[in-house]
């Protein structure tokens, strides 16, 4: 991989601490992905912290996790001061391994949705 | 079913509102009580891409929330009203008098905020509006999600956020 990709991730709890951690485990450090959560923050404060975040990462792309968390309310809110932004919410590792190994973001999209898979249990 | 549930939460609708409370209450629809936010149709589109399929978002100021809280009540669906500070839910209930209990579900850090739970912030004012709603015989609560207990007015503004 030859460009460092960045990318905020934010989400509830400590998930994108952990999704970070998990892609930093099987890929390595080549990529700046920037953890953010939700944990206690005012609607203000989480808009401020996922600014931060874009603005000292330099990210285009921001991933968060539930469609209707308090993050992604903010990024959407972000998105609209800053229309390059893109925001994808659903994330999993498997959408963030793709795009931190050189997928654009729909392609890194496809990835995650093409891991979805339910195995045993009579499916 | 009815409208049973009102809740006080800056963060309006999210993932504790669709998901934590919405799934075990089967919420058919939510109320944001708002009177900047029912002049914001982007706003307003904001909320409404964030429910999931199923779940109906109004939004209404508190004037119209109170000349259609009947209707709220009487729908088959159980519902939540949200506001997102204090004074707009007190002002809610100086209209509407039936409103039996409030639920405080996140009020976070401000800089004129004390902090007496993890998820409740509390300004000198918010306290008293809050005490003057228990006085009133509302019952007031704090409780994020429905699987913890809820906190009595009183205990919430005993404490001190090192819960």
């Amino acid at each position: 991989m030859s460009d460092v990709r960045a990318a905020v991730v934010a989400g509830h709890g400590s998930v994108a601490a952990g999704l970070c951690s998990a892609v930093t485990q099987i890929v390595g450090t080549q990529h700046a992905l920037v953890a953010v959560s939700n944990e206690g923050g005012s609607p203000d404060e989480i808009r401020a912290a996922l600014e931060a975040a874009l603005d000292a990462s330099g990210a285009a792309v921001l991933f968060t996790d539930l469609p209707a968390g308090s993050c992604t309310m903010a990024a959407r809110r972000i998105a609209r001061a800053r229309p390059e932004l893109v925001v994808v919410t659903g994330v999993s590792l498997p959408v963030l391994l793709a795009y931190v190994t050189g997928s654009e973001v729909a392609a890194a999209v496809r990835a995650g949705q093409g891991a979805l898979a339910v195995v045993g249990g009579g499916a | 079913m009815t409208l049973e549930l009102f809740r006080i939460d800056d963060r309006l609708v999210h993932g504790q509102v669709v998901i934590g409370w919405g799934l075990p209450h089967a919420l058919g629809f939510l109320v944001v009580v708002d009177d900047a936010i029912a002049a914001a149709p982007w706003e307003q589109e904001l909320y409404r891409m964030g429910t999931p399929e199923g779940m109906e978002v109004r939004f209404a100021t508190v004037d119209e929330a109170a000349a259609a809280l009947p209707g709220y009540q009487a729908d088959a669906r159980a519902g939540m009203l949200l506001t997102a500070d204090v004074a707009t839910m007190v002002r809610l209930v100086d209209s509407v008098p039936a409103v039996q209990q409030v639920t405080i579900g996140g009020l976070h850090h401000r800089t004129d905020r004390v902090p007496r739970l993890r998820f409740v912030f509390l300004s000198p004012s918010e306290e008293t509006a809050l005490r003057g709603l228990a006085a009133r015989g509302v019952h007031v609560s704090a409780q994020d999600v429905p699987t913890s207990a809820p906190i009595p007015l009183e205990a919430v503004l005993a404490a001190d956020g090192t819960e």
